[in-house]
């Protein structure tokens, strides 16, 4: 009788565990896909936001274009964790981080393939997709 | 008129697995908070319950206690702002009683984080952020406060040590608090060591001495008006200054790495109100959630300039003898941190010390008090100045 409906849940493939599967900025998946890490720009004041948003709270705008996320960032704060919550075990050791690239902020992991004595503060890195061994799909920093 | 008073304090013991229901333990507190103030469940027109509801099973706490505290038939309800909770329910009962609407309100924080098994606690860890954005990385309390931790010391070169004095600071206090979750001395040496377990890594620079530990407890203030306080209460304190904050919850939203920016602006207000500044504070509690956190909290509340903030830890001056006494009951790293129970035992330490009620805690006849109350890694925050 009834046609099942299609849940566009593309988001559940973010990260080694995602919480989240519904969201209106799902377009991140299949960017990461062609490995682009990509924020959003508001189409009418021009806001740039990362994470990527589908409003903008300057101007109630929902009207948004994607804007790839290049060049070098400069590593503002990071820890190495030695303990990790559930679901996240077998991915010990490794560092969380921010990255400032001026206009907006990244957060995520540094690349495992980084030595800890490489690792300071103020370095230039850039954010690149990464692919997990599960198939899921992040972003890390690399050296720039 | 138009000044608001706390004219009653309580707390349970903070503890590990308490052995009753949260309605049990809500009783503790409500009870000593109760007869502190020598009212009965009548005097109270409204009452606010504070928690993170992430540790319950039961749904809408606040209905459940009223009718076990006796509270019904008057209005209540639920305040939640993680661990600042309870912080953020005084200033609701300030407004309430301010406005006129009531004269005396209860504030009930509590948590049983031990309600909820191991298993589940780790789990909801990692959902203690943005869990759109930040949690698939696989992210801990202890891992942001440590981004924190490493750039305050790559800036300011505070080191690993000053960090630990602060745990031998808490340390030393808890041992006077009966109340404590942690009794034990710990000295500076077992950090060093890598036989003992407070040295053990949790995520750098933080080491395990350097967090506080889940608790249960609970904690209650009783708020009244400035003619009700006259009435019924021999040693009111006032509320001179209320601050509250908050933040970008995603940490790509920030732009301090090296304090908390809701504190600095929580104090700013709380100080304006209230006509003070730092140098006026006799006695203060802070949010050490973890041992840079205290230091965190000496510069954004401007007991130190910023960036010299491990100087008052290393010259011992926010010790019970120095210019600023700091976390004389041990803080939430000894004392135990049952979230939506924290603020409010913070309160009613700054309240004792204020009424020279503090017993072996009691610093020298302080006349103003601070409290700095934190809810997650910076993302609310509130600043309470009282005075006598």
């Amino acid at each position: 009788m009834s046609k099942k409906k299609e849940i566009d849940d593309r988001f559940k493939k973010f990260g080694t565990v995602s919480y989240t599967s519904l969201t209106k900025v799902n377009d991140f998946i299949d960017h990461l896909e062609e490995g682009k890490v990509m924020g959003t720009r508001c189409v009418d004041c021009g806001t740039v936001f990362f994470p990527p948003r589908a409003d903008c709270f300057k101007c109630f705008s929902s009207s948004i274009e994607w804007f790839e996320v290049s060049g070098k960032g400069k590593l503002e704060a990071y820890s190495k964790l030695t303990y990790a919550p559930v679901g996240f075990e077998d991915d010990l050791p490794y560092c969380i981080a921010v990255l400032e690239y001026g206009d907006f902020k990244v957060f995520g992991r540094i690349a495992s393939n980084v030595p800890d004595e490489e690792i300071k503060l103020g370095m230039d890195m850039k954010t690149v997709v990464n692919k997990l061994p599960s198939g899921q799909l992040n972003y890390v920093f690399e050296k720039a | 008129m138009g000044k608001i008073a706390i004219i009653g304090v309580g707390q349970s013991a903070f503890v590990r697995g308490y052995p009753g229901s949260i309605r049990e333990l809500a009783f503790e507190g409500f009870k000593e908070a109760m007869q502190d103030a020598q009212l009965s469940v009548q005097d109270i027109d409204a009452s606010i319950i504070c928690s993170a509801p992430e540790y319950d099973k039961q749904r809408s706490p606040s209905g459940v206690f009223a009718e076990y505290l006796g509270l019904t038939p008057q209005p209540t309800f639920y305040l939640e702002s993680l661990c600042s909770s309870t912080s953020m329910g005084l200033r609701m009962a300030y407004s309430l009683v301010k406005s006129g609407l009531h004269e005396v309100v209860a504030v009930l924080g509590f948590q049983k984080m031990s309600e909820i098994s191991s298993a589940e606690s780790q789990e909801r860890m990692g959902r203690g952020a943005d869990i759109q954005w930040e949690s698939p990385f696989g992210t801990m309390m202890p891992a942001y406060y440590a981004m924190f931790a490493k750039a305050h010391m790559e800036k300011y070169g505070t080191t690993l040590d000053d960090l630990a004095l602060v745990r031998v600071k808490s340390a030393t206090y808890s041992q006077l608090n009966e109340k404590a979750l942690f009794r034990k001395p710990v000295a500076l040496e077992m950090f060093s060591d890598p036989e003992h377990f407070m040295s053990g890594p949790v995520a750098s620079p933080l080491r395990v001495g350097d967090c506080c530990a889940n608790a249960d407890g609970s904690s209650c203030l009783i708020v009244a008006s400035e003619e009700k306080a006259k009435a019924l209460s021999k040693k009111p304190v006032w509320i001179l200054g209320l601050g509250a904050a908050s933040a970008s919850v995603n940490m790509s939203g920030r732009d301090l790495f090296t304090g908390l920016a809701v504190a600095r602006q929580a104090a700013d207000q709380a100080y304006k109100m209230a006509g003070v500044s730092p140098k006026d504070v006799d006695v203060a509690e802070v949010h050490d959630c973890f041992t840079v956190s205290e230091i965190l909290a000496y510069e954004d509340l401007g007991f130190a300039k910023t960036g010299e903030g491990k100087d008052l830890i290393t010259g011992k001056e926010t010790y019970k003898e120095g210019s600023i006494p700091v976390n004389m009951d041990g803080g939430l790293l000894s004392k135990g941190h049952p979230i939506g129970a924290t603020g409010g035992s913070q309160i009613r330490t700054i309240v004792l010390e204020l009424r020279g009620e503090a017993g072996e805690m009691q610093v020298k006849d302080p006349e103003i008090g601070l409290v700095h109350n934190i809810g997650g890694v910076g993302l609310y925050g509130a600043v309470t100045i009282l005075g006598r």
